[in-house]
């Protein structure tokens, strides 16, 4: 069961229309690296940990990734809902108004719609942990990108909190992989 | 929405976020004392400003978890990503 809470995790303060911030922040609505990514990643992750830490901790941060996921839409939304078609033309959203209007649709930057693909999950507690980990710092790259992109105050005040998630779930998970790591070596399970 | 209302939501926010912080330690330091016991108060204040801003604002959740007078306030906008204050 999940509970939805009329609440954004962290304040949205974005008040103009910004149609070239919108289509790069896409990246992180429906890119590789996306926080949707995260939460399917993680929440599909979960079945197969080992550990009861590793399930609980899979839980928790898959559904963190939900409500960022809600926030970078939150974002977008703001940022292209008084827009003309003329101006999405002008910045090279024509096509992305033609399908998809001003709904908050799943594709990266350059448009490409969010794939299963982009995730892995492989059964191995080990693996898939390397992998959240490097998820994390690709998105916080990615993050560190859009805040160099745009001069917004209340957009950059956004992208540095979500850059923080990362780094924290980082390290969570890295705490995770060598309690697992350590108690694979212990039971000799390989 | 009124600056009272966006206040207690801030407010809210701020308790929520302790809470999820505190969560992920606690997934992977289950057995210290201190951030249990600051996760526990966390938990406490949360109930009772939740409580209070229910009260006036209407429910923040579905599902059983607050109840709600007549007509059904739970679909009263301003949803999340409608709030411009």
């Amino acid at each position: 069961m999940w509970l939805y809470e009329k609440i954004l995790e962290y304040p949205v303060r974005v008040y103009k229309t910004d149609l070239r911030m919108a289509k790069y922040l896409m990246a992180q609505y429906g890119g590789p690296d996306s926080e949707l990514s995260a939460g399917v990643r993680y929440l599909t992750q979960r079945y197969s940990m080992p550990t009861n830490r590793a399930k609980g901790l899979l839980t928790d941060i898959g559904t963190e990734e939900l409500a960022h996921w809600e926030i970078i839409g939150t974002m977008i939304y703001k940022l292209i809902k008084d827009a003309t078609p003329e101006q999405l033309r002008q910045e090279d959203l024509g096509g992305y108004f033609t399908e998809h209007g001003q709904a908050i649709y799943p594709a990266d930057a350059s448009g490409i719609p969010w794939t299963a693909a982009y995730i892995q999950a492989t059964g191995d507690p080990v693996t898939d942990l390397h992998e959240d980990m490097a998820a994390e710092q690709k998105a916080r790259t990615t993050y560190e990108h859009l805040i160099r992109l745009t001069d917004d105050p209340g957009i950059k005040d956004a992208l540095r909190f979500l850059r923080e998630r990362e780094v924290v779930h980082f390290q969570r998970f890295g705490e995770e992989l060598n309690r697992v790591q350590e108690e694979l070596i212990a039971n000799k399970v390989f | 929405m009124d600056h009272i209302q966006m206040q207690m939501l801030r407010d809210i926010q701020k308790l929520e976020f302790t809470a999820i912080e505190l969560t992920l330690y606690l997934d992977t330091h289950p057995d210290e004392q201190a951030p249990l016991n600051d996760y526990n108060k966390t938990a406490e204040k949360l109930d009772s400003l939740k409580m209070l801003y229910e009260k006036t604002y209407g429910p923040l959740m579905a599902y059983g978890f607050s109840s709600s007078p007549c007509p059904w306030r739970w679909i009263e906008g301003p949803w999340p990503w409608e709030i411009t204050l």
